[in-house]
């Protein structure tokens, strides 16, 4: 995305308004939700699934998509990700695609 | 306020964690910024105004594939959007604060600000913006230099291939969604927006994977049934950084 707009990148308007959603989410919730005496389940359900739900739509496309390397480095992360902390668990994901790629695969 | 260096430090001696956990983080935001398409100087006011790190991330990962902005907007928003439970959440645990405090300290709302301030509302201490912005403000300062100097290094990495970096954001997608698993529903969530996506991205095609599989997770987790003593107000911050 390289246009401008009102002589200012969109890139920058984009950012911006990222900015402003996400001060919308943190400032609403106490403006808007503690209105609320109590959340319905489902919509707390809702709520509570979305950032996993919209990470892994990240994730699953990124798996089966790319060749080999990229597949095996998921899966393998997936697993360890389970035992070790996330910071480890990305560090062994990262020798993991170079070292694979490298082989070749 | 004779009180309010030792809380300042306080809140400084709680940051220093976070910090360290999310300095190389920091960094590879800058760099993969510029290496999605970003400039130094664009990478810089995201960490600045938007200051999520996931949502960075996820921007990122759409800014390189031509989508519309506001499909960049919504995702970013999307994956805030636990915010809205933070920040519901600690609403009520700040009312020593004055209006423009509270406003104040909902920028600075990341995960651990808020899993350390219920911390400390929890053992009876009163929350004060002296202890909060002690701590915010080391990681924030340093979140914000971290994605000037990756940008400042991702700038100089030719290929980009060659070293995985190209990479790295689906592998720090997948233990996000890890963090997550401790949360009623994660399984079943997590295969359908994983199916869900798979399927939107070969018949559909990019963007739209990303909203339709994430619908898919969401209408799944309203179907389950709701689980017996899941406090509908415990709001479980996961490890994100920052």
């Amino acid at each position: 995305m390289n246009g401008v707009f009102w002589g200012v990148p969109v890139n920058v308007w984009t950012i911006l308004a990222a900015a402003i959603v996400t001060y919308g989410a943190r400032a609403g919730g106490h403006l808007v939700l503690s209105r609320f005496k109590r959340i319905p389940p489902r919509i707390d359900a809702a709520l509570n699934a979305v950032p996993a739900a919209v990470l892994t739509t990240l994730v699953a496309p990124a798996a089966v998509s790319n060749g080999t390397a990229e597949a095996l480095t998921l899966a393998a992360c997936l697993i360890i990700g389970l035992r070790i902390p996330m910071m480890a668990m990305f560090a062994v994901g990262w020798a993991l695609i170079v070292a694979l790629r490298t082989a070749g695969l | 306020m004779s009180r309010s260096r030792p809380e300042f430090l306080e809140g400084v001696r709680a940051s220093l964690p976070i910090v360290a956990a999310a300095a190389p983080f920091g960094m590879l935001f800058g760099a993969l910024a510029v290496d999605n398409g970003l400039t130094v100087g664009e990478a810089v006011l995201m960490s600045a105004i938007v200051f999520a790190g996931a949502s960075q991330m996820v921007g990122l990962e759409l800014f390189s594939s031509h989508v519309p902005p506001w499909i960049i907007v919504l995702s970013v928003f999307a994956v805030n959007f636990r915010h809205v439970l933070y920040s519901a959440a600690l609403g009520r645990r700040l009312g020593l604060m004055p209006g423009w405090q509270k406003g104040l300290a909902f920028f600075f709302l990341t995960d651990p600000q808020y899993a350390a301030s219920e911390a400390r509302a929890d053992r009876k201490i009163p929350l004060r913006l002296t202890w909060y912005m002690g701590m915010a403000l080391p990681i924030y300062v340093l979140w914000v230099l971290e994605a000037w100097i990756g940008a400042l290094f991702g700038s100089l990495i030719t290929d980009p291939a060659a070293f995985g970096i190209d990479f790295l954001l689906p592998i720090y997608f997948l233990g996000l969604v890890l963090g997550f698993r401790s949360r009623p529903g994660w399984l079943p969530v997590v295969i359908a927006s994983g199916l869900g996506s798979i399927a939107a991205f070969y018949t559909v095609g990019s963007p739209w994977h990303v909203s339709l599989g994430a619908l898919a997770g969401v209408i799944v987790a309203m179907l389950l049934p709701p689980q017996a003593g899941d406090e509908a107000h415990d709001v479980e911050p996961v490890e994100v950084t920052p």
